[in-house]
Parts: C-alpha cells; sequence; structure tokens
C-alpha cells in the first residue's frame, strides 16, 4: 500500500508533463523570435510563460511531495479529486463577471456610439467577440469543466482519471481564454462567429480537449456503479460533438509558421454551411447538452428527489442528439444555400421541440412532491426558473427557424433577444445553481453564506432578463418590419439610419438590463467569496407559509 | 464515388441506419426489465455528499 503510494506520487504523468512543458517554452521562445507582429510575439510570450509557471509548478510539487509524510491526502490517488472542482469554482465566477460586464460595454456601445473611443482596441467590432468568448467559453466552459468533473466522479463513485491530466485540463483551458481574448482586442480573429481564434489557439484548445475526453473517459471507465448516469451521456456528448465541431470547422492553413493569419479550407456556401452546422451545434452540445447535464444532476440533488422519468431522460437524450446535428442550415435561410438544405434545416429545428419539452417536462416534474421547496429554497428556484426559460427560448427557436417568420426575424435584434432568453435565463441561471449547490459542498461548509442574498440575486437577475429580452423583441420586430415598408409607389419606406433611430430607447433599457444583470452577478461572487472563507450570516431562514387549519365556520359560509 | 452516389447512400442507408439506432434507444429505455435498474438511476444523484 505504502509503496504504491509513493510510486503515485512520483509519477502522476508529472515527469512527462515536465519534460514536455520544457519543450513548450523553447519553442514559444523561438516563435516570440521570429514572430512577425508585435501582437504574435506577445501570444508566443504568453505561450512561454505558461509554459515556463508550469514547469516551476510541478518542480514546487515533488519537492512538496518528498518533504510531506507518506500519509494520504486528497492530492494522492485517495477519495475524490475536488481541488480542480474548486478552482474551477472560483474560475467561473471570475470569467462570468468578466463576460457579462463587458456584454454591458457593447449594449452601452450600441445605446452611445460615443464609447467607442474612436480606438481600435475598444470598437464594439472588437469587444463583441470578447464578450461571446467570455460568457460561453470562459464563463459557461469552465461550469462545464467544473461540474463535469464533480458529477463524474459522483455518480461513477470513482476519482478522476488522469493523475495531474484534469489539472492540465483546466489551466489549459485558462491558457486557450487569455489567448482568445487577448487576440480579439489585439485584432487577431478568423472572423467565424463563435469561433474567431487563429490556428494556433484551435491548436492549443484541441489538445486540451482531447486530455479533457481522456479524462473524462477514464473516469468512467474505472466506475464502480453498473450504470452510466444519464447527466454523463449528455456531458460525453457535449465533449465529443464539441471536439468534432472544432476541429472541422476550423480546418484552415496558415500563411506562414510564425504568423497568426490562416486561410479556411472551405469556400463560398460550403465554407457558410460548415460555418453554421458548427454554430448552431455549439449551442446544441455545448449550450444546450452540456447544461442538460447540470439540470440533471443538481435538480434532482437540490429538490432531494429522483429524476421524474428515467426513461423519458434515456428518450430525451437520444432525440435531442439525433435532431439537433441537423438544424444548423436554419441560420442561411434565403441565402445560396440550396433550398433543400434550408428546408431540411427548419424541419428539424420544428421537430426538437419534442425532445426539448421533453426535457424541459422532466426537470420540471422532478420537483413533484417537493415544490413547497421554492418557498424556501432560492437556489432550486433559480434552477427551477432556468428550466422555465429553457421551455421558452426552445418554443421560439423552432418559430424562428420557420422561413416566413425567419424572414421577418432574421438579422433584426429579436435574435439577440432570443440567444438571450436562452443565455441569460437557462445557460445563466442553472448555471448560478450549480455553483450555489458546489461551492458550500466543496469547501465543507454546512450552508451558504446568506440564502437572503440569493433570494436578491435571483430577482435582481430575472428582472435583468426580463428588461432585456422584452426590449429586444420589440426593437427587432419593429426594425424588421421598417426595413420591409413600401411606400405607395413601391419605394422603400425608411432609409436604414432610420430604423437605426427608431431602435436606441430600446438599446438604452437593453443595456439598464445587462447593468442589472451584472449587479445581480456581483451578488453572487461576494455571497460566494464568503461562503468559501467559511462565513456564515447571521439571518433569518426562509419559513414556507403556515399552515392553516381549515375552519369549519368559514366552509360553512362559504356554501 | 461522386456526389450523386455519395447522396444516394446517405438517402437511404444512412436513414435506415440512424432510425434504427434510435428505435434501439428507445427500445431499451421502454425496455420492461430495464425498470428496476432505471428506478434505481433515477436515485443516483441522492446518494454522495
Amino acid at each position: 500500500m505504502n509503496s504504491t503510494l509513493t510510486a503515485n506520487r512520483h509519477t502522476g504523468g508529472a515527469w512527462t508533463m515536465g519534460v514536455l512543458f520544457a519543450l513548450g517554452a523553447i519553442v514559444s521562445l523561438l516563435w516570440m523570435a521570429k514572430a512577425p507582429s508585435p501582437e504574435m510575439g506577445f501570444h508566443a510570450f504568453i505561450f512561454f510563460a505558461f509554459f515556463t509557471l508550469g514547469c516551476f509548478a510541478l518542480v514546487k510539487r515533488q519537492y512538496d511531495l518528498a518533504g510531506a509524510p507518506a500519509v494520504p491526502t486528497a492530492d494522492d490517488d485517495v477519495g475524490y479529486m475536488d481541488g480542480v472542482i474548486r478552482a474551477g469554482a472560483i474560475a467561473s465566477t471570475f470569467w462570468g463577471v468578466v463576460g457579462f460586464t463587458v456584454g454591458l460595454v457593447i449594449a452601452l456601445q450600441l445605446a452611445f456610439p460615443v464609447l467607442n473611443f474612436d480606438l481600435p482596441w475598444t470598437n464594439f467590432g472588437r469587444l463583441r467577440p470578447l464578450h461571446t468568448s467570455a460568457v460561453i467559453f470562459a464563463f459557461g466552459g469552465n461550469i462545464l469543466i467544473m461540474t463535469s468533473f464533480h458529477v463524474v466522479q459522483r455518480t461513477c463513485k470513482a476519482r478522476l482519471a488522469g493523475g495531474l491530466a484534469p489539472w492540465f485540463v483546466f489551466w489549459g483551458y485558462q491558457l486557450f481564454i487569455v489567448l482568445a481574448a487577448t487576440g480579439y482586442v489585439l485584432g487577431i480573429t478568423q472572423g467565424k462567429e463563435y469561433a474567431e481564434p487563429e490556428w494556433y489557439v484551435d491548436l492549443w484548445l484541441t489538445i486540451v480537449w482531447v486530455v479533457y475526453l481522456l479524462v473524462f473517459l477514464g473516469t468512467i471507465w474505472r466506475r464502480r456503479e453498473p450504470h452510466i448516469y444519464v447527466a454523463n451521456w449528455f456531458y460525453l456528448a457535449f465533449i465529443l460533438t464539441i471536439a468534432m465541431l472544432h476541429i472541422v470547422n476550423n480546418l484552415s492553413l496558415p500563411v506562414s509558421l510564425a504568423g497568426a493569419k490562416s486561410y479556411s479550407a472551405f469556400a463560398g456556401v460550403q465554407d457558410a454551411l460548415t460555418q453554421w452546422w458548427y454554430g448552431h451545434n455549439a449551442v446544441g452540445f455545448f449550450l444546450t447538452a452540456g447544461f442538460l447535464a447540470i439540470m440533471y444532476y443538481y435538480i434532482p440533488k437540490r429538490a432531494e428527489r429522483p429524476v421524474y422519468s428515467y426513461r423519458l431522460s434515456i428518450i430525451h437524450f437520444w432525440a435531442l442528439i439525433f435532431l439537433y446535428i441537423w438544424a444548423g442550415p436554419h441560420h442561411l435561410h434565403y441565402t445560396a444555400l440550396p433550398d433543400w438544405a434550408q428546408t431540411l434545416g427548419m424541419t428539424f429545428s420544428i421537430m426538437l421541440w419534442m425532445p426539448s419539452w421533453g426535457g424541459m417536462i422532466n426537470g420540471l416534474m422532478t420537483l413533484s412532491g417537493a415544490w413547497d421547496k421554492l418557498r424556501t429554497d432560492p437556489v432550486l428556484r433559480m434552477l427551477v426558473t432556468s428550466v422555465a426559460f429553457y421551455g421558452m427560448s426552445t418554443f421560439e427557436g423552432p418559430v424562428m427557424s420557420i422561413k416566413a417568420v425567419n424572414g421577418l426575424s432574421h438579422y433584426t435584434d429579436w435574435t439577440v433577444g432570443h440567444v438571450h432568453s436562452g443565455a441569460l435565463g437557462w445557460v445563466g441561471m442553472v448555471s448560478f445553481g450549480a455553483l450555489y449547490c458546489v461551492v458550500p459542498i466543496l469547501w465543507n461548509r454546512e450552508r451558504l453564506y446568506s440564502l437572503r442574498l440569493v433570494g436578491w440575486h435571483f430577482w435582481i437577475s430575472t428582472i435583468g432578463i426580463v428588461l432585456y429580452i422584452t426590449s429586444m423583441w420589440v426593437s427587432g420586430i419593429l426594425q424588421g418590419l421598417m426595413w420591409r415598408a413600401y411606400d405607395t409607389l413601391g419605394f422603400l419606406e425608411y432609409s436604414f439610419v432610420e430604423t437605426v433611430e427608431a431602435m436606441h430607447p430600446f438599446y438604452v433599457i437593453r443595456a439598464l438590463g445587462g447593468a442589472v444583470f451584472v449587479a445581480g452577478s456581483l451578488v453572487m461572487a461576494y455571497n460566494l467569496y464568503r461562503t468559501m472563507r467559511g462565513d456564515l450570516r447571521d439571518e433569518a431562514p426562509f419559513v414556507g407559509a403556515p399552515v392553516r387549519a381549515p375552519q369549519q365556520g368559514a366552509v360553512a359560509a362559504g356554501e | 464515388m461522386d456526389y450523386h452516389t455519395v447522396s444516394a447512400f446517405a438517402q437511404t442507408w444512412g436513414l435506415v441506419f440512424l432510425v434504427v439506432m434510435f428505435l434501439t434507444a428507445v427500445a431499451y429505455a421502454l425496455w420492461p426489465s430495464n425498470r428496476g435498474k432505471f428506478k434505481k438511476a433515477a436515485h443516483m444523484p441522492l446518494e454522495e455528499d
């Protein structure tokens, strides 16, 4: 036992990783010297810093372990590996606040263009991908990696596989985020929506993602439960499909070996279809399948009720997987894409109603017998509201994919509103709920610092979301109708700038909603920080309304 | 192997393959003898922590 323990401590892949990191540091140093532009040199420097710090951390770890007594600690192959999940909780809270704040900045830029400051780095065109990547990949991605590591260990009753590999996934993913974010601000982009990072960042993410997949599969392989819980199926579909989408959509040829610029392997309508096959399935498998895994674990856990119908969850999973992958062409209605492909995209989008609503019903009905908890547990309220928003936006999506509706809605703010009802309402709320569940468990606290603050966060963010999506509906439909309005002579009734002017009040309301949502996330960050520190706020607990005994007289009077 | 061969294959055998796979998944979910296993699985989130 003791010898295996020591053996485990000295390997854990640390030597292999150290050698690879040292090689990485040398290559990035050479790259820095050869970089054709200062921006590229800066990115090579970030790579160099990452590998050097990685080597330093590995050496320090070896020294720490050599000096430590030979008792099993959480760092050994005993028990669950929770440190990386704690790191993930901190990272996702941080990136969440950053991503929401950049969103607020660009919302204000649309309302008040002077805030672009006439500088290239603060221009809307560069900050917009910074916002989308920060919220989807930095916030959402960290939430998914963190919760998947939590859920897979608990439901498989096995420690994460791969020694130090989960830590490599965590830090490697943060490196990807920093490279992507700084790249956008400095003007490095391949111009594909939600896939803006250039070829070398794509290659780095591929390495990190494959290691992530292997860690996840390895943990499932070690499981001490015969059955693989449904949440793990959703996580696996998310990891595997994102790997496939990322690799295919980013197939490109760099102009030079040391430079940032590359050209896509596809051209014209093939490129557009590949992009939206990627783009829509990023919604389907990143923002839906991954977060449904969170729903299937944390809602039963928080409600202390089993999954309403496990059979439905299996059918939900397979139906979602089989249908989602075909829905992408609805992003290309009335374009050069062949008509039959557009109709195919529309048809599959409409069929998606069934698994989406099946899943929503399954999530909501898990509360049967525990509905009273909504009064007393604001965390559960947040999780349930997220599922309600999931139902709402997966109803709206298929409607918007119908060609006739799309003719009005496409390229307008309606799309932006739809995306945010899913992103803020579903992904945001379910992630907040998961964070509120995970932090007390992993820091070994009796409860959150304050449930009252969660109540505040719930209402603040709900009001923010409602302001956001209602203003975008009005603005979007207004915009669509103004674009297609003709006068009696058959001329367009409005010039483009008139439509922009008409949208101004709604842009201000949207920015207000965003500001409120950011404020809510700050309340959450404070609450989680105090919980991590181990503080408990002295506060009155939420209690349900007193149950009144039926009064004989009242019934008689009513009759 | 030109475009038409590939698309004809996808529209016939591809369709059959995917539908059969999906029906297998549904049959697995609804198979009566799996009832007990799934009932137990529905409680899995409640077991740890």
